[in-house]
């Protein structure tokens, strides 16, 4: 039985058709969604459309002019310090995997334990989102990272308090310059009663932190932080890749102890699609703007990058890192871990107008995987134990990947990986990334071909 | 009373000593003189202290306060009493922009003026304005009540949730999606006990009330213009 898809690729062929490049089939959709609904198109998971990535570069690795460690028995290290600039308790975590913010509300109670418990396990660190801390993140998770959002919603200086680190949130690689939503389908009563919000409205979060206007500001607003923690918890501040050369300057000048850079590819729970796709810059792009700024300030490795956006294997990390940030973040990986968009929920996908591997509706809160819904029936389908034994597994694979790579390269030590090692595949991204053309000295921009 | 000059001690001791009293309250009243502007005084206290600062304080004094009753004798910068989320805070003089900011709980008393975005993102204070407010005052304001016996600045609760505004004179403008609203008995009753509560001498059915008109809570296609 020939499927819809076989069917049109028959036609194609048989009669010649031409789609056209501009208005493809996916645009003309779009076009008459919006003719039909009058509302944009929100969605979650991060860009789709594609972009110079971490597949773009390769790694050089050891022969006659460089030494490898051994695979398995010479140690290739992956610890990492955050926060040791002005706190007096930094963080230290055994992997440089850390897990993003994601919201109590975006997530179930059941994946956010299951992040926690996965993290925890590996001994690395979770963070919170829009609407506070729960219960159930704060005691499965070892090492817990406390948002401070533009909303506040849920803010509370206890809370502060019980978090081992502070992360303000300027931007989201998403939608840097964009606030947050949560739709009303998925806010519940508890929800609600912790947003302060009523129960069923669209949640429409501040794009701008309420109380501060500008980086002279925001270093007053760190103060107060740090004033009333003691200067005990290192303080983060987030930002969505865009004008991130200037961005980390003026993040370093305010006073962080670390940076979290998240680019276009990092996901959302619900944003507007136009905002995912055409706002912001690639990860790619962003890690080097950051480097060199810190460079410049001679603050590389003393205020720390962690890195966001489209990382999901080993291999990314190791990149992300000789590129040269300290540690990187996952998201839409961890929920992917914990079962999102799997196979197993196929028919269900289908019954909501979707696909495994295709599912983005997370402001919905239909999710058939129980992750992004506060739905007690479908929250049930994820057991918490078994997300964070899969997280566990995954965020393991992914430290022996980048081991792997490290001591191909030489490195005992993770964080010793360099931009040296690298090469670029094409030119967009040998620009981007800042490292050579594959096969030659030609870094565009930087350096004359041969 | 322990008296602390900050003219001899920094912001940060003045901060752990107050932090440094637990529940028994080995010292519970405070005061402290010579702030000369300087930030974050008196913020994340956490026990029923007293505490007064004589003269001027810098942004985010009293900020995220919790069951302490603090009183500024001056005026006070950018974000007093911001988070709060019990206690009182008393401004004798002026206060600067975002008053009250997403404050979840307590007393927030500005005797005189608080500029723009007072009570922003307010999340369940109260705050009292002896005087007037700026523009965008009570923005995005999802609960608590917010009195203003002067006069409010344009786009007065734009974006308004379920925060309760009274306002005893003119209104420059009001914001999207918040509309006047009848003054029932039940309204005066409480404006009466926050004027009572603030010291505030002035007349209940003086003031009108304004809250939001919930039309903006789920997107429609018809509000386009107001998103």
């Amino acid at each position: 039985m020939s499927t819809e898809h076989d069917t049109t690729r028959g036609m194609v062929e048989r009669w010649g058709l031409q789609e056209s490049a501009s208005f493809d089939r996916h645009t003309i959709h779009n076009i008459q969604r919006a003719a039909a609904t009058g509302i944009y198109d929100i969605r979650g998971f991060g860009a789709k459309r594609h972009l110079p990535h971490f597949d773009d570069l390769l790694f050089l690795g050891a022969s006659m002019s460089r030494y490898p460690l051994e695979g398995y028995r010479e140690k290739c290290a992956t610890d990492v310090v955050l926060g040791d600039r002005f706190a007096s308790k930094p963080l230290h975590l055994d992997i440089p995997i850390t897990i993003a913010g994601m919201s109590f509300g975006a997530l179930s109670a059941n994946a956010k334990e299951a992040l926690g418990r996965g993290a925890s396990a590996v001994g690395t660190s979770t963070t919170t989102g829009d609407g506070g801390m729960t219960d159930e993140e704060r005691g499965q998770s070892r090492t817990l990272v406390y948002q401070y959002l533009p909303s506040r919603y849920g803010m509370n200086p206890d809370h502060l308090r019980m978090a081992d680190a502070i992360e303000i949130v300027l931007g989201q690689g998403a939608k840097p310059g964009g606030g947050g939503m949560l739709m009303g389908q998925k806010i519940s009563d508890r929800i609600a009663e912790m947003r302060t919000l009523p129960k069923g409205v669209d949640q429409r979060s501040a794009c701008r932190h309420p109380d501060w206007t500008g980086p002279d500001d925001l270093a007053i607003k760190i103060e107060e932080l740090r004033e009333i923690t003691d200067w005990e918890k290192p303080i983060y501040i987030k930002i969505g890749a865009s004008r991130t050369y200037y961005d980390v300057k003026l993040a370093v000048k305010s006073g962080a102890d670390v940076i979290v850079l998240d680019g276009m590819q990092g996901g959302t729970a619900a944003t507007q699609e136009v905002f995912i796709e055409h706002v912001g810059i690639p990860t790619l792009a962003a890690i080097p703007q950051a480097v060199q700024a810190l460079q410049e300030m001679d603050m590389h490795r003393k205020v720390q990058l962690i890195v966001s956006g489209g990382i999901r294997n080993g291999a990314d990390v190791a990149k992300a890192m000789a590129l040269g940030a300290d540690a990187v973040s996952i998201g839409t990986a961890a929920m992917i871990a914990l079962g999102c968009n799997h196979p197993r929920w196929e028919s269900q996908y289908h019954e909501i107008g979707s696909a495994a591997g295709f599912y983005d509706d997370y402001h919905e809160g239909r999710d058939p995987a129980g992750i992004s819904t506060q739905d007690p029936e479908l929250s049930q389908r994820l057991d918490p134990e078994r997300g964070g034994r899969r997280l566990a597994n995954y965020l393991r694979v992914m430290t022996t990947e980048a081991q792997t790579i490290a001591r191909a390269c030489g490195k005992s030590h993770i964080q010793n990986l360099e931009p040296e090692d690298l090469v670029a595949l094409d030119i967009e991204s040998a620009a981007m990334a800042r490292v050579p053309l594959a096969g030659t000295d030609w870094i565009p921009g930087r350096s004359r071909p041969l | 009373m322990r008296t602390i000059s900050l003219s001899e001690t920094s912001v940060r001791e003045v901060n752990r000593q107050l932090h440094d009293q637990t529940a028994e309250l080995a010292e519970a009243q405070w005061r402290i003189t010579d702030p000369e502007g300087r930030h974050a005084l008196a913020c994340g206290l956490d026990q029923t202290l007293e505490v007064e600062i004589d003269g001027h304080a810098g942004y985010y004094c009293a900020g995220m306060n919790q069951k302490a009753r603090v009183t500024i004798n001056g005026m006070a910068g950018v974000g007093v009493a911001e988070n709060m989320m019990s206690g009182q805070v008393r401004v004798k003089g002026n206060a600067s922009q975002s008053a009250g900011a997403t404050a979840h709980g307590g007393l927030l008393v500005v005797e005189g003026d608080a500029s723009a975005r007072c009570g922003i993102s307010m999340k369940g204070v109260d705050i009292v304005v002896g005087g007037s407010v700026g523009h965008l005052s009570a923005f995005m304001g999802q609960a608590g009540r917010l009195v203003v016996c002067g006069d409010a600045g344009e786009a007065l609760g734009d974006s308004i949730y379920e925060a309760r505004l009274y306002v005893r004179g003119s209104v420059k403008s009001l914001g999207a999606d918040c509309v006047e609203k009848a003054m029932r008995d039940e309204h005066l009753a409480e404006l009466r006990d926050l004027l009572d509560a603030a010291g505030i001498d002035a007349r209940a059915e003086d003031f009108r009330r304004y809250g939001s008109a919930r039309e903006l809570y789920n997107f429609k296609v018809d509000n386009a213009d107001e998103y």
